[in-house]
């Protein structure tokens, strides 16, 4: 018997990406497309998935020749069930389901969210962190306990990414290679800190006061788009640097890893380094190979659950645009926890 | 406030006393236990948070402080417990207040055995339902902000992000914080618990009817919410 491998296809939002990856952890190969919208302009499902149509074919070529493997050494394919996006989930599902037919391999539905926590495991080897997941999409505080990850505090509203990509439309910047990439940027040239709505209910955030806030500040024409970046960058971040150290204090864990596309922001990295060093813990983040949506994630996580028994039927292989982070029973720890606590 | 002043004095010529014992670290500031004036008393201590743009943190910090002294003093008012309050510093961000004797949060309380429980509950609905009642919002109504002490009786605690509001909305969030908090850690127990709360609750608070029935909305915007990886 030789070594199991899973293929994972993540195609939730704007990119779609292969990864394949060994039971030891290897990553053989993470192959990635983003598509990137006209300027002054989201991305819309339709676009997006003919998008993910058009590239699927060659990125799944191109992992399995980066990784040195033949369809028949892949033990299970895993793709993202949700959330996400309907028209991109459904590419991926498709893309998905059509290899398992044509190389006859089990199925296994993966959570996104589920995905980003788990690679953050892996690649930053932190074993019970307070996970703070900030995307495009979604906005969560999340610990581990009995079985589930929890979400201890959310966005009340839109989540950060996209409070953040919606106000880099509002001053122009530019989708390419990412919106909150050029927010970063902008904001490094910024010093001056504008008043801006900071709005924290326990674990809780809120943006979408904040965003029209900003969007009279920016019509108004008072302000330099640096101030405008810098500002709302200190502010944003600081907010969820403050809901994380709030579960830190509540869950009692010291440790912090952080997850999804913001994650990459250097701004909030820096941040969360300095809140953890105050309580004496660390900060786990990891690069935009990671942090940023990929197939690798998926095909980790898909392998996981494939190890402690998950198969989709074909007929159950769908895709759901709702699936709470917190729905998913995560056996594999129910397994550790045993481990560590002997009877 | 002539109080503050004669303890400024007192603070520089060591009438605070105490082995400085740390009770908690706490998310705004470090809790520690210490003698003031010859009473056990607690101090929160607020530092500046080194993340944060030193304006912002500024203003978080004596925007909360004043907000934490406003509402406990509110609370006295109303009758509702929560430690007393004994001074306040402004320029180092300290607030001297009531030692809660042999107190325990709630958190470690709903770890008993679910018959025990409900008297427990009856009192955090009940204690709740008259800070809604007195138009406090808490802001952070989690099970590590309400303290049981021995005697049985129940206090709450940590008011750095609590505001005055008489809106369903942000009453029902403070529910909803709560309720979230209970099941996150006592997932066995948490439904009978959040019910017993509530229970209790609509008796303590004439309003609660309103309130509960936001809450619902609170709810399933939580679980509904689109989310896009």
């Amino acid at each position: 018997m030789g070594l199991i491998f899973a293929l994972g296809i993540e195609g939730s939002a704007n990119k779609i990406g292969v990864g394949i990856v060994s039971e030891e952890g290897e990553i053989l190969a993470n192959v990635r497309k983003t598509y990137v919208s006209p300027p002054g302009h989201g991305f819309l499902p339709k676009e997006t998935a003919k998008h993910h149509q058009e590239e699927i074919v060659s990125l799944v070529r191109a992992a399995l020749d980066e990784s040195n493997l033949d369809p028949q050494d892949i033990t299970c394919i895993a793709y993202t069930k949700g959330p996400g996006m309907g028209a991109p989930l459904r590419t991926g599902a498709v893309a998905a389901r059509t290899m398992s037919l044509l190389w006859s391999k089990p199925l296994i539905g993966v959570n996104h969210c589920v995905g980003h926590i788990e690679m953050g495991r892996l690649v930053t080897k932190a074993s019970n962190p307070v996970v703070l997941y900030v995307s495009g999409g979604n906005t969560q505080v999340i610990s581990y306990s009995q079985g589930r990850y929890r979400i201890f505090g959310e966005t009340i509203d839109i989540a950060v990414g996209n409070c953040i990509d919606r106000f880099a439309r509002l001053v122009g910047l530019s989708n390419d290679p990412a919106p909150g990439y050029n927010v970063e940027q902008e904001a490094k040239n910024g010093s001056k800190l504008i008043d801006l709505p900071y709005v924290v209910k326990g674990m809780d955030v809120s943006f979408s006061g904040l965003l029209s806030f900003v969007e009279t500040e920016v019509k108004s024409g008072e302000h330099r788009v640096e101030d405008l970046c810098f500002s709302l960058q200190e502010t944003i971040f600081a907010m969820l640097t403050e809901i994380t150290e709030r579960a830190m204090a509540h869950c009692g864990q010291k440790d912090v890893l952080v997850v999804g596309g913001v994650g990459c922001n250097e701004r909030l990295q820096n941040m969360m380094e300095k809140m953890v060093k105050q309580r004496g813990g660390r900060a786990f983040c990891t690069d935009e190979r990671f942090c940023i949506d990929n197939g690798a994630m998926i095909a980790w996580t898909g392998l996981i659950q494939y190890l402690n028994g998950d198969r989709l039927e074909f007929q159950d292989s769908t895709c759901t645009q709702r699936y709470r982070t917190d729905e998913v029973l995560v056996r594999w720890r129910l397994q550790e926890d045993r481990e560590r606590i002997p009877n | 406030m002539e109080v503050v002043e004669v303890g400024v004095k007192h603070d520089r010529e060591g009438f605070v006393k105490g082995d400085d014992s740390l009770l908690g670290h706490g998310a705004e500031g470090v809790v520690k236990r210490v003698k003031f004036l010859g009473r056990d008393a607690v101090v929160k201590e607020r530092f500046s948070k080194d993340y944060r743009h030193p304006i912002l943190d500024r203003l978080l910090t004596s925007r909360r402080l004043a907000q934490e002294v406003k509402t406990m003093a509110r609370c006295r008012k109303l009758g509702i417990a929560c430690p007393a309050l004994y001074y306040v510093d402004m320029d180092s961000a300290k607030v001297y207040m009531e030692y809660l004797h042999s107190a325990k949060t709630l958190k470690d309380c709903l770890s008993e055995p679910l018959s025990s429980l409900q008297p427990i509950c009856a009192k955090v609905g009940a204690l709740v339902g008259n800070l809604h009642a007195g138009d406090i919002v808490h802001g952070d109504l989690t099970t590590s902000n309400l303290m049981m002490r021995t005697d049985g009786s129940l206090a709450i605690i940590d008011f750095g992000l609590s505001y005055l509001s008489s809106a369903e909305e942000d009453k029902a969030v403070d529910l909803y914080v709560l309720e979230r908090a209970i099941s996150n850690v006592h997932c066995e127990v948490a439904e009978k618990v959040n019910a017993l709360i509530l229970e209790s609750y609509r008796q303590a608070f004439g309003s609660a009817k309103q309130v509960l029935r936001r809450l619902q909305e609170v709810r399933s915007r939580g679980r509904k919410r689109l989310m896009v990886g």
